[in-house]
């Protein structure tokens, strides 16, 4: 018996010590639910070969990410958007200076079931489906069913880039909403899984989660410009039209821990994890 | 030595018991504090009754009504479905189930009581989502239906607990008495127990439809969170608790979006209040 209390007490003992040893070289980084593969790939790879550092990588949304470097609780911010003007002023007035660090890029595929016999679109008619113009798939040359429109909630960056650039075709005075009837899902997997068992729904996401089960559509720009598929390729060269950079923030120049982390994101291994993660290098 | 030993316990239990309360109240505060700021922006009329809610526009638009309307569909949906299994159960549990089986049943439903709603809401997309898609032919399977279905699980534990204590604490000669007049078990049952028992098994339902109106990650999973007001219960719907979940993360602190995710857990509070000191009435009436 005693010996298990000592034990016990052995064990607690170093575990405070390596705990209060993690506080001094471990960062936090937290936010966009699109980055949290890549982010985690990244954390594993760089703790392989730094030994006695620590990132810990959680996703909840690049709202999330931002607010909680405003709130400092974390270090570092992922984010699959730009921060928003509103977010800035607020981390000023918390003594927090958004630092923005480009780090890959990504393509939005348009997904829907492999049963739905359509496979390609312009941004008008996805503008037109996901604002709820388009009710039917007969409309636009597919069967006669209801559209099922998939989005993903408003903590997502993605959520928020396909308003921007796809319901309002970048123009910042257009007042285009996600239908009302649109499904909010709380994650990518849940929009692929929707997809894959929905022969009516539509649904974005990064061109990560592609899978067998999920048709990705290709876009064109307008009637007159080619249709492209999400593919790497096409990213890197600008051809698909519907991409977006992904960053990382840091509060103000990145410095110690932080700023070695984030240059191993950028360095050759790091963008060959991008890669990997099927996101598009930036270098 | 001893009474001061004592003295020392009683206060500290004195400041234990106390301190539920002094938490609520704390937590009431809070909530109003931050809640009532969204007044600044969006008048408490159009604030609840307001058709659109997109909380992250220029200029947002803070109208909960489909997030009302919304929970309250699958509250009723799963108060429906609930109420009359978890009183048939309750029935069969305290007067017909011979002992050892009456044994098995309450373990299995204090085993239901503790599955993670998480574990449900998830069992419910793979599962429960596709069959009722498949069955009423409906676009989707993540509706206000299926999210009543997995609730009316998660309430059931409750009614069924509740209204077994209610029919066992009805006194035995209630029972001898209606059959000493040549009453069958049905007519005692439906005639005598169920009336003895009712402000018990009302307390009960209400404690139920407490517990679905409060749950949050089965909803969010199923039911497809559309904030459109729903025209029948075939349709996605979104929740009070699902929009707080779902957003608390991306509302800026201090932002007017932050200010109405706490407007809605007022209005979420002052919902369970009023069911729960309904429970509370109907519980004191039976003693």
């Amino acid at each position: 018996m005693f010996k298990k209390v000592l034990s016990g007490l052995v064990i607690l003992t170093f575990a405070t010590c390596a705990f209060a040893a993690k506080d001094k070289n471990s960062i936090q980084v937290k936010g966009s639910d699109t980055m949290v593969n890549l982010g985690q790939a990244w954390a594993e790879k760089y703790m392989q070969e730094n030994p006695g550092d620590f990132v810990s990588v959680t996703g909840g949304g690049s709202g999330t990410g931002f607010s909680s470097l405003i709130s400092a609780t974390c270090d570092i911010a992922m984010a699959s958007r730009n921060i928003k003007e509103k977010e800035i002023t607020l981390a000023k007035q918390k003594g927090v200076i958004p630092f923005e660090i480009k780090v890959a890029m990504d393509g939005l595929a348009i997904v829907v079931s492999p049963k739905n016999p359509l496979s390609k679109l312009t941004i008008d008619q996805l503008a037109n489906i996901f604002t709820g113009k388009i009710k039917n798939w007969k409309e636009i040359g597919g069967k006669d069913e209801v559209i099922v429109v998939l989005s993903r909630e408003v903590n997502s960056g993605t959520h928020v880039y396909f308003k921007e650039h796809v319901l309002r075709k970048n123009d910042p005075n257009s007042k285009a909403e996600f239908s009302s009837g649109a499904l909010m899902l709380s994650s990518s997997q849940a929009i692929a899984d929707e997809v894959a068992g929905n022969s009516a729904a539509i649904g974005y996401y990064g061109m990560g989660y592609i899978s067998a089960k999920q048709k990705p559509i290709m876009v064109a720009k307008d009637e007159k410009s080619e249709y492209e598929s999400p593919t790497i390729e096409n990213v890197v060269n600008g051809k698909y039209p519907i991409s977006r950079p992904l960053f990382l923030y840091a509060n103000g120049q990145p410095q110690g821990l932080a700023k070695k982390f984030i240059d191993f994101c950028l360095s050759k291994e790091g963008q060959d994890i991008v890669l990997k993660t099927d996101f598009v290098p930036v270098k | 030595m001893r009474r001061f030993k004592e003295f020392i316990i009683e206060k500290l239990i004195l400041v234990c018991g106390v301190a539920s309360i002094f938490f609520v109240v704390l937590i009431f505060l809070f909530l109003a504090k931050e809640g009532l700021a969204v007044i600044k922006t969006v008048s408490p009329f159009k604030f609840l009754f307001g058709k659109s809610w997109y909380p992250i526009s220029e200029p947002a638009q803070l109208g909960i009504l489909p997030l009302i309307l919304g929970s309250l569909l699958v509250t009723l949906g799963a108060a429906i479905i609930s109420v009359p299994i978890g009183v048939g159960c309750a029935i069969y549990i305290a007067e017909i189930a011979p002992v050892k089986l009456k044994e098995i049943l309450k373990a299995g439903i204090e085993m239901l009581a503790a599955i993670p709603s998480v574990v449900l809401g998830f069992i419910g997309m793979i599962t429960l989502a596709p069959l009722v898609k498949n069955i009423f032919h409906l676009p989707t399977g993540l509706t206000a239906l299926s999210g009543s279905i997995m609730l009316a699980f998660m309430a059931m534990p409750t009614i069924v607990s509740i209204a077994e204590d209610a029919l066992y604490s009805v006194p035995k000669n209630y029972k001898e008495g209606a059959f000493a007049l040549g009453a069958t078990h049905w007519q005692t049952i439906w005639r005598v127990m169920l009336p003895a028992a009712s402000s018990g098994i009302v307390a009960a339902v209400m404690l139920g439809i407490g517990r679905v109106i409060g749950e949050t990650m089965a909803v969010m999973m199923i039911t497809g969170n559309a904030a459109v007001i729903p025209k029948s219960i075939f349709v996605p719907v979104r929740t009070l608790t699902a929009t707080i979940a779902a957003e608390m993360g991306e509302a800026v602190v201090g932002s007017e979006h932050y200010f109405a995710l706490f407007a809605i857990g007022i209005v979420l509070f002052v919902i369970s209040f009023a069911i729960n000191v309904t429970a509370d009435l109907f519980l004191h009436k039976r003693q």
